[in-house]
């Protein structure tokens, strides 16, 4: 087993740190409030020689992608991180980036999208390219956020598609917390050497990326990216093994907290995670079997597993940090839905609209959810969205 | 520098078989870049003309690595390409001299791409940044951009009964590039392979990055028959259209001062784009282009002679 040092970092030191262990051949980023940090510590890493690393402090998002592209597809390792319009800005080129099968890793810390402006945490950013291609690996907090980095680099260079690790703006990324920083060899060797096939500066065999493909090919290139996305979940796996084999800590798609015996579950991502389980605790103390479905890995997403783990508990609702102005679900009820669907199991499941624009998620909040299960186990019809702490 | 006989018995870097119009300059100036460059290149193009007509999967007319992202972006994609290559390098991972060449066309490179282009250029990249310029959108169409000259028919800006064309002067892009304060800057054409390769082989000596302007007649957008490419090119730098010029290190240097100026109406009378200038009542417009060229040629000639 690893070594490693318990320190206090925030969850953007965190992801910082995880970078300079790695230590990607070029980095690309731009700043952009509350993911600035992480490569703004990068590029410390840089001044001071810690890293082999190229930076560049490119003059845009879109810049940046476009140059992790690049660097990818000559060949190298490439990192970048971002936040909210940063992201909307990027997402013609994530697109792009998943397309050709270019394995980057990008830190993006959740934010709201304008308008209105808003600088504080919500999901809506990293929701409105949810079917980019991108592998998404959402983090309750620091420590997890560093993990979730170390892994995602080995899970995209092994499937070739692209990973994002989120955390929640400020609440993670500023949040001080204890972290154990793993021995830099140990990450250096959990994460490997590249070896990539096809790239761009192997002049022994020069190749075209990046064609245009038409009706007789198009299909069967994204057919391909979606086969890639479905295998992921077994690779995303495998890594989560070895990672417990050599650091200790597990990971899976999602964690059950508390659901073997549970009668109602909240699904929820990210930080706020943290915050049910201390409300289904509060409320295991009262009697009541509470649990919560913290999903880590919202794309690929983990239909089936879901769906086996919910089957048996009698009332479950979603937390989604996002909304999709549809007059449906936001897009994890949505996505847990259809899931449930898929597996001839109905069930009425309320979704809560929360904490848009960083706006605070009580523990009080999250046990009136628990309430209105209690209701629905009742036989109380709830309402099928609930927005949950706005004025209305 | 290589003679055209020479030039001509080199293998092919960039091959027929592409889907080009017939007359096309864009590949004309692919082909004749990469003569000068030779094989140890890598390229990167912007979404455009050039990209389709040569990237048609699975055929590539590359023989050298290329990768195309989107349509903004080939300073920016190009510009990750160097640095990947300098981090290999610094690491001890690689020890081959390569040139990293981006291509993108004028719609691609003036309009949508001026602000990652004006950013890789900024941070310095060892990279050569080469604009077809077909003076409008060809690819969609024929849509006018901010390379498309004053009274020129576009989709976009359209001779009707009350417009007469484009009614704005032509962006001084090249200008833009000498305002970054970058070691190579220059003007060529189609229809001049010395003046082009040379530049070429001339940009890509120098360490830094370097931008060349290539201005290239296209026969669908400005309405001629495809074997006068390569003469409107050379007529282009005759009427002073477009001076053959280059800017290294801030000093500037005209190429080819023709000894009889001709009137930029020569030019113009063979492309259709200009067909309702040749009307009376459209002299005006035709005065003031010429106008404009004039003003233009003597101020380049009085940047080289004040310097």
């Amino acid at each position: 087993m690893s070594k490693f040092n318990i320190v206090a970092r925030t969850g953007n030191e965190a992801m910082a740190e995880a970078m300079r262990q790695i230590n990607p051949d070029v980095v690309a980023a731009y700043p952009i409030t509350p993911a600035t940090e992480v490569v703004q510590i990068f590029a410390s890493f840089v001044a001071d020689g810690l890293v082999s690393t190229e930076f560049i402090p490119v003059e845009s998002e879109h810049s940046a992608m476009s140059a992790c592209i690049g660097a990818s597809a000559a060949g190298g390792r490439v990192m970048t991180g971002t936040s909210s319009q940063g992201l909307a800005l990027m997402a013609e080129m994530l697109y792009i980036a998943a397309g050709l099968r270019l394995p980057i890793v990008l830190a993006e810390v959740n934010r709201a999208l304008s308008s209105p402006i808003n600088i504080h945490c919500d999901h809506s950013d990293t929701m409105m390219i949810r079917d980019s291609g991108w592998i998404q690996i959402f983090s309750e907090n620091a420590q997890e956020a560093y993990d979730n980095m170390i892994q995602a680099m080995k899970i995209a260079e092994t499937i070739a598609l692209p990973a994002m690790v989120t955390t929640d703006g400020f609440i993670i990324s500023h949040g001080m917390e204890r972290v154990d920083i793993f021995d830099d060899k140990d990450v250096k060797d959990f994460v490997g050497e590249k070896k990539p096939d096809n790239y761009l500066l192997n002049m022994e065999k020069p190749i075209t990326l990046g064609a245009l493909d038409l009706q007789d090919y198009y299909f069967e290139h994204r057919r391909q990216l979606a086969e890639a996305m479905i295998k992921s979940k077994a690779i995303i796996l495998d890594v989560a093994k070895e990672f417990k084999d050599k650091f200790g800590r597990s990971y899976e798609l999602f964690e059950a907290y508390k659901l073997d015996d549970a009668d109602c579950a909240i699904v929820v991502m990210g930080s706020t995670a943290g915050t049910a389980k201390v409300a289904a605790d509060n409320l295991r103390a009262k009697g009541v079997k509470a649990g919560v479905l913290k999903l880590r890995v919202f794309r690929p997403f983990p239909n089936t597993e879901i769906a086996a783990t919910l089957k048996n508990i009698k009332a479950v609702a979603v937390m989604d940090r996002s909304d999709t102005l549809s007059g449906n679900e936001g897009p994890l009820a949505l996505e847990v839905k259809a899931a449930l669907f898929d597996a001839n199991i109905k069930k009425e499941i309320p979704d809560y609209i929360f904490g848009l624009g960083g706006r605070e998620i009580r523990l009080e909040d999250i046990e009136s959810i628990y309430k209105d299960l209690g209701d629905i186990i009742k036989g109380e019809a709830k309402p099928k969205v609930t927005y949950l702490g706005v004025r209305e | 520098m290589a003679n055209i006989k020479e030039l001509s018995k080199q293998k092919e870097l960039f091959t027929g078989g592409h889907r080009a119009c017939a007359g096309c300059g864009a590949v004309i100036v692919a082909r004749q870049v990469l003569m000068a460059a030779g094989p140890n290149t890598v390229i990167v193009s912007a979404t455009g003309c050039l990209e389709v007509v040569s990237t048609i999967f699975p055929y590539t007319s590359w023989n050298v690595p290329f990768l195309h992202s989107a349509f903004e972006n080939a300073a920016a994609t190009i510009s990750g390409v160097e640095a990947l290559y300098k981090s290999w390098v610094k690491q001890g991972k690689y020890d081959k001299k390569l040139n990293f060449i981006a291509f993108g066309g004028d719609g691609g490179t003036y309009d949508i791409g001026l602000q990652s282009l004006s950013g890789a250029m900024e941070r310095g990249h060892n990279i050569l940044y080469v604009c077809y310029n077909n003076e409008a959108y060809m690819n969609t169409g024929v849509q006018r951009s901010g390379a498309t000259p004053k009274g020129a028919d576009t989709t976009t800006a359209p001779v009707g009964k009350i417009k007469k064309g484009k009614e704005q002067y032509r962006k001084n892009l090249t200008e833009i590039m000498v305002a970054h304060g970058i070691p190579y800057v220059a003007q060529t054409v189609v229809g001049n392979w010395r003046d082009l390769t040379g530049k070429v082989e001339k940009a890509l000596s120098v360490d830094g990055p370097k931008f060349i302007n290539v201005f290239q007649p296209c026969r669908l957008g400005w309405g001629y028959k495809p074997e006068l490419t390569c003469e409107l090119g050379r007529l282009a730098a005759d009427t002073c259209a477009w001076p053959l010029y280059e800017v290294v290190n801030g000093q500037y240097k005209i190429n080819y001062k023709p000894k009889e100026k001709k009137a930029i109406s020569e030019w113009l009378s063979l492309q259709s784009r200009f067909r309702h200038l040749s009307k009376p009542e459209n002299k005006p417009i035709l005065d003031d282009i010429q106008g404009e060229t004039d003003k233009l040629w003597a101020g380049l000639l009085k940047k080289e002679a004040t310097q």
